[in-house]
């Protein structure tokens, strides 16, 4: 069973008196563990694509179908319960909250769920020594280097355990050493069996990825299938 | 998201914004501060009023010339008299009633006091002896006037302590002869100073024998009679026999108004309590404003934090809970403007006390537990709207505005 299964997906937004079509007849099947790159120049609906899988957006028409659920008609509810349990954003902005620490940023979408202090101190603690940020664990957004936010957001987006992380350019406001470095954090965690969708217009981290998804105009141009292509995260450790 | 960590969550973005959050426990603040200084004039004022009217005296019971209109209390009569004729014999009359205690007619005006060349005006009143225990006064030094035929008045007189000082300065009063309008007065008596009462300021007071001063205002009728009850359960009964005794001396005309101590003092403390409420409800209006301003700021609050929220609501939070969270912070900032208003108003109230020690400016519990109330209700409600505003962004918009 596929862990994603889109079918005839529109999306359509209203711009003055012209309809765009951010996503059209779009049909997509994701198997649980994999690793794609979304791919394709600016305005041809990645972001919009990842939102809709994210469960930040609803498709015109069309359905989603999430571990084998229609996920489009779930309550809004049960919408924020899924993305909460089963899906983890990363996004280009780092999007931390300024006043919270380091910590408690990790920490959020346990509170906002509800989990016990204990075992949320538990949890970020891990978080906090797997993604080398021990040291940062009271520091504030603003205290702390692009990579080291991003590896915030990332540990953040992992705290729950997600089947799926969504991240929409990660490495967009990073330099490139760093950049390869939030790379490596992604790739190692989809070896441990995350699903991983990355959107990027860097060739050279979308072909890392074993498999690709071209967009033009909303829709899929190519899917790029690279079976045999080895998975430079496990090779480096 | 479990209760104290939406208490956290609010309260660091509470803090998070130091300059509107300032802005909105400082009107709240000052809104409760309004309720509980104003509600402590109003009340102090009733209290003081109340004091000073027990302080006439007890168990008095006061005939004025003139009958009221609804045979109910009218505070116009207790202060204009209406000509109307009450003898000093009516006064007379009324000491042999049962009950009564002591009786004293009172004639007042104005005249000028002049002795050694220093002349000033003075507030006259004629009485008798007993008027001085029926009003709770006490003579500092000499006597009091003498006891004798209420028709016949001596040349003497009793005056008021600071009457004593701007006429004689450190020099003996008693004894000495003083000109009173066209009359020479002896002084007798020194009244001890009581300071700034009711009515008339016993401190710039020229008491003379009852009959000399209608002789000096050349008029016969009295100012008020004043009775002294034996007791409280005996006022009724006083009342009525007066009543029944002057209305026979007039020939069957009801034509004075008897009142007791009991029924002015209500009526102030129903007038004066009236004023409390209606100053708390002038000052509840602030609190209102104060609610808009929460909301207001509340409002920005979910504008500035539009990226915020949109990024709870990736990251699983529910429409619940983003509208608990915006709630405890309206809560928060209302029930903090509340406790600093109520903590300004009492140490305001205090200062009153200091600067006038006369004025017992304490605020009633009712009106601080509805100024509190009234903070933390308006807050909430007010808070509600913004709230409800974060809870229904929509995600994808909110995310973009980071
Ligand atoms: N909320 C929106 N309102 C109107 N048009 C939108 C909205 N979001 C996206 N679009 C349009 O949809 C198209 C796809 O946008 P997007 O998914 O952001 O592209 P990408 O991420 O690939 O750059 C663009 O033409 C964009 O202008
Ligand atoms: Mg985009």
């Amino acid at each position: 069973m596929s862990l994603i299964e889109l079918s005839g997906i529109e999306r359509r937004f209203l711009l003055g008196d012209t309809t765009v079509h951010a996503l059209a007849g779009l049909n997509l099947q994701i198997n649980a563990g994999e690793y794609v790159a979304v791919m394709g120049p600016s305005g041809s609906g990645k972001s919009t694509l990842l939102n809709l899988l994210g469960l930040l957006d609803r498709p015109n028409e069309g359905t989603y179908k999430l571990e084998g659920r229609d996920v489009t008609t779930l309550s809004p509810d049960e919408q924020a319960t899924v993305r909460s349990t089963r899906i983890g954003f990363v996004f280009q902005s780092f999007h931390l909250v300024p006043r919270l620490t380091a910590a408690e940023n990790i920490a959020l979408p346990m509170t906002l769920a509800g989990t016990p202090a204990t075992e949320r101190n538990r949890r970020v603690a891990q978080a906090l020594k797997d993604f080398g940020l021990d040291q940062r664990a009271d520091h504030k957004p603003d205290q702390l280097s692009g990579g080291q936010r991003q590896r915030v957001a990332i540990a953040r987006a992992t705290i729950m355990q997600p089947a799926l992380i969504l991240a929409d350019e990660p490495t967009g406001n990073l330099d490139r050493h760093t950049g390869d470095e939030v790379v490596n954090l992604l790739e190692a965690l989809n070896a441990k069996g995350v699903t991983l969708i990355v959107v990027t217009h860097d060739q050279g981290m979308g072909a890392r990825a074993r498999r690709q998804l071209i967009m033009e105009d909303g829709r899929l141009k190519a899917d790029l299938q690279q079976a045999t292509m080895p998975n430079l995260a496990q090779i480096s450790g | 998201m479990r209760l104290t960590d939406t208490l956290r969550f609010a309260r660091d973005a509470a803090t998070g914004y130091p300059m509107r959050t300032t802005l909105s426990v400082l009107a709240m603040s000052i809104g409760v501060a309004a309720v509980v200084i104003l509600t402590a004039l109003g009340d102090g004022a009733r209290r003081y009023v109340v004091a000073q009217f027990s302080s006439l005296g007890t168990n008095l019971i006061i005939v004025l010339p003139g009958r009221s209109g609804t045979g109910g209390f009218n505070p116009a009569n207790a202060i204009t008299s209406t000509p109307r004729d009450l003898t000093i014999d009516d006064a007379g009359s009324l000491r042999r009633l049962p009950g009564v205690r002591r009786v004293a007619p009172l004639a007042v005006g104005t005249s000028e006091i002049n002795f050694g060349g220093k002349l000033r005006e003075v507030m006259v009143a004629g009485s008798t002896a007993e008027f001085i225990p029926i009003r709770n006064f006490e003579i500092a030094q000499g006597q009091s006037l003498p006891e004798e035929d209420w028709n016949r008045g001596s040349s003497v007189t009793v005056i008021g302590a600071k009457i004593r000082e701007e006429m004689f300065g450190n020099n003996p009063a008693i004894g000495q002869l003083v000109r009173v309008g066209d009359r020479r007065l002896r002084v007798i008596g020194v009244l001890k100073s009581t300071g700034q009462g009711l009515g008339m300021n016993t401190d710039e007071l020229v008491i003379v024998p009852v009959s000399l001063a209608q002789a000096m205002f050349n008029s016969n009728t009295l100012f008020r009679i004043m009775i002294e009850a034996n007791s409280r359960d005996a006022i009724p009964g006083v009342k009525d026999q007066a009543m029944d005794t002057l209305k026979q001396r007039h020939r069957g005309e009801e034509d004075v108004t008897v009142i007791t101590q009991d029924a002015v003092l209500a009526t102030f403390d129903k007038l004066l309590g009236a004023l409390t409420l209606a100053v708390a409800g002038i000052a509840a209006i602030s609190l209102a404003v104060a609610g808009i301003l929460v909301m207001n700021v509340m409002l920005v609050a979910v504008t500035q934090r539009t990226g915020e929220i949109g990024l709870l609501k990736a990251l699983g939070a529910t429409a619940r809970t983003i509208r608990l969270a915006f709630l405890a912070e309206a809560a928060m900032l209302s029930a903090v403007g509340a406790l600093v208003g109520y903590l300004l108003g009492q140490l305001g109230a205090f200062a009153l006390r200091q600067f006038f020690p006369v004025f017992p400016a304490y605020p009633p519990d009712w009106a601080v537990i509805a100024g509190l109330s009234t903070a933390l209700a308006t807050g909430l409600i007010f808070g509600v709207m913004p709230a409800r505003r974060a809870a229904r962004l929509d995600p994808v918009q909110a995310l973009m505005k980071h």
